[in-house]
């Protein structure tokens, strides 16, 4: 097991390096960062020495292993457009992305799993039907659009919620959250919703498939046989068999929502790293935009090396497989 | 069902079990149908900018503008008629899906079937890259590539395949690795059959159910995937509007009420997709082996 560990450690590092290549090399083709960071009329030694302080003069793989080393050290270098640390900009607007996300997702978990499990229980039922075919509708749905509709009705039309922005906030550990709040809640049910939509459905859809086939082996036949309530088949032996694929897939998403997030995020002008992004990309902020990317990788990166590592450990083939 | 029908016979027949999905494929062929003949039906060319008039800009359904006929579906803020644009942008968006999906089959599949028939080095060196690429999410991706692609068709194709190769990849590579140890593959490959013949014409053929399936649902998806990008304002360039790009020039007067200039466009694109994942939806049903008693 220790061996297995290494192993996923080790090609976890290797993948993080690479990305971090591809990513330095790919986002350095990018414009021309010294537009942005001079103005046209500035005079020649200004120029000079805004490129030397940034390091722009050095040849790219020198600027590469100059960038790597400071970023080991948790220094992701300053943002062009906003002049503070990249890193601490990222994780100023990180709280707001992860509180979305985590509602988001669990709010989907709650509601989809046990409406998947009726639709594969009784998969040729007409509420069944109706319930795969507004899943689908989920999946079809493009998110801003949905986040369009969601501001026109509640935010226009009715006036219920607000647009847009995060609201009244509470300091909590240092940082500033808005589920505390009443006023906070009402900025988050929106976005929530939206970013929930797509995870809802999906949710539904595993649940349903699991149940499926769940209800096709013995476990559940010899349950029958055994005189139990349908009722206790299902939360008894039903969720068992269909929770382990659900909590790789809540443990997968959670980081794919703060990714999606980018898109609620701008139409909300919820104050997180998505549309942190998007900005950077808009104004070619590059610290920014290199800094996000890598620590999403590493997000993902560290999300599958632990789920295979809990695979491993639930599971003593996948780790006699691979280790050898 | 008898034995003489022919296997899409017999797909059919269970296809037409289920009248949603055949509602579904109806409206698919209906939408491809308007928006290849979109220059014939549409009564402006949205395109052509002497034709727009900025008199007849967000106008409401029903406004009689300056061409002299009824914009039913009202104006943009350019003052172009939002039926032609959205027959228009349904074309282009049919025209991105399809060459992305295309695209993304060819190279995906020939990935993961010579990943899986070749073994080996070669094997793990792809599915390696393809499982990185499938834990991190396509739009991201795709966001990343168009920034720094920049604008246009070809980038945007580009992008988009990026995005979706890998999933064609792991489905093929699951496949013909599954095939693979079949005796008819091993018969193959003791006669002198090149390595390419076996591949292509025993291997492949019998890995394409899942293939079409997860193709609809990639069609599907790069059509949404292209209306975000466009709706982000990454997408296509501002002369050739896309649905996304109609949108999100719509999000901008929505506060004021003019809800048509956005809601019209997102409704047939969702009626698109829609439609698309009802069809692949039946069609997974009827290839999963495991539903069937």
């Amino acid at each position: 097991m220790l061996g297995f560990v290494i192993q996923r450690c080790l090609q976890a590092v290797a993948v993080m390096f690479a990305m971090s290549v591809i990513v330095f090399v790919g986002v350095y083709a990018i414009g021309n960062p010294i537009e942005v960071l001079i103005p046209p009329e500035a005079p020649q030694d200004i120029r000079a020495e805004t490129i030397a302080r940034f390091g722009l003069d050095k040849p790219l793989w020198e600027q590469y292993f100059v960038f790597l080393g400071n970023s080991l050290q948790g220094d992701f270098g300053r943002s062009f457009v906003y002049n503070m640390p990249v890193l601490e900009l990222i994780l100023s607007r990180l709280p707001a992305s992860i509180e979305l996300a985590l509602a988001a997702v669990l709010g989907a978990t709650v509601l989809g799993i046990p409406l998947g499990i009726y639709a594969g229980y009784r998969p040729h039922s007409a509420a069944a039907r109706t319930l795969m075919a507004l899943s689908i509708l989920g999946f079809s749905v493009p998110t801003f659009w949905v986040g369009l509709i969601l501001i026109l009705t509640f935010a226009v039309s009715l006036g219920w919620l607000p647009a847009g922005g995060r609201g009244e906030t509470v300091v909590l550990f240092g940082i500033p959250w808005s589920f505390l709040t009443p006023n906070g809640l009402s900025h988050l049910l929106l976005p929530a919703v939206n970013l929930a939509l797509f995870k809802f459905a999906m949710m539904i859809r595993l649940a349903r498939a699991g149940t499926r086939e769940a209800m096709l082996t013995d476990v559940v036949r010899f349950a029958r046989a055994a005189g139990l309530s349908e009722w206790t088949i299902l939360v008894r032996h039903v969720l068992k068999l269909i929770s382990i694929p659900i909590v790789t897939v809540f443990g997968l998403e959670l980081g794919s929502t703060l990714a999606f997030a980018v898109v609620t995020e701008t139409i909300f002008s919820w104050p997180g790293v998505g549309k942190l992004i998007i900005d950077s990309i808009t104004s070619l902020d590059r610290p920014v935009m290199v800094a996000y990317l890598i620590l999403i990788a590493f997000l993902f990166v560290t999300i599958n090396l632990v789920v295979d590592v809990i695979y491993a450990a639930l599971d003593p083939r996948l780790r006699r497989g691979r280790a050898e | 069902m008898n034995g003489a029908q022919s296997p899409l016979a017999a797909f059919w027949a269970e296809f037409r079990e289920n009248w949603i999905a055949v509602a579904a494929l109806a409206v698919v062929v209906i939408i491809v149908f308007i928006a290849v003949f979109a220059p014939l039906i549409a009564p402006q060319d949205p395109y052509d900018l002497a034709t727009l008039s900025l008199m007849d800009a967000r106008r409401p359904p029903g406004h009689v503008g300056s061409g002299g006929y009824v914009h039913l579906l009202g104006t943009d803020d350019q003052g172009r008629d939002l039926v032609s644009a959205i027959l228009y942008g349904l074309r282009i968006s049919i025209q991105m899906g399809l060459m992305a999906g295309f695209v993304s089959l060819v190279i995906g599949t020939t990935l993961g079937i010579v990943a899986a028939y070749s073994g080996g080095r070669l094997e793990s060196l792809i599915m390696r890259i393809v499982d990185l690429q499938l834990s991190f999410p396509a739009i991201l991706l795709a966001l990343v590539l168009v920034a720094l692609l920049g604008q246009g068709k070809a980038q945007l194709v580009t992008a988009l395949v990026a995005a979706q190769y890998a999933y064609f990849a792991r489905t093929a590579y699951g496949a013909a690795s599954g095939e693979r140890r079949k005796d008819y593959v091993e018969a193959a490959a003791a006669t002198p059959l090149s390595g390419r013949r076996i591949v292509f014409r025993h291997l492949l053929p019998n890995c394409l159910p899942p293939l079409i399936v997860v193709a609809t649902v990639q069609i599907a998806n790069a059509i949404a995937l292209e209306s975000t990008l466009s709706f982000l304002g990454l997408g296509l360039p501002v002369n050739e509007p896309s649905l996304g790009m109609l949108i999100s020039n719509g999000f901008k007067y929505m506060m004021s009420g003019r809800y048509w200039i956005s809601v019209y466009p997102g409704i047939a694109l969702i009626i698109l997709i829609f439609a698309i994942n009802l069809v692949g939806d039946q069609v997974r049903d009827q290839l999963n082996p495991r539903l069937k008693r």
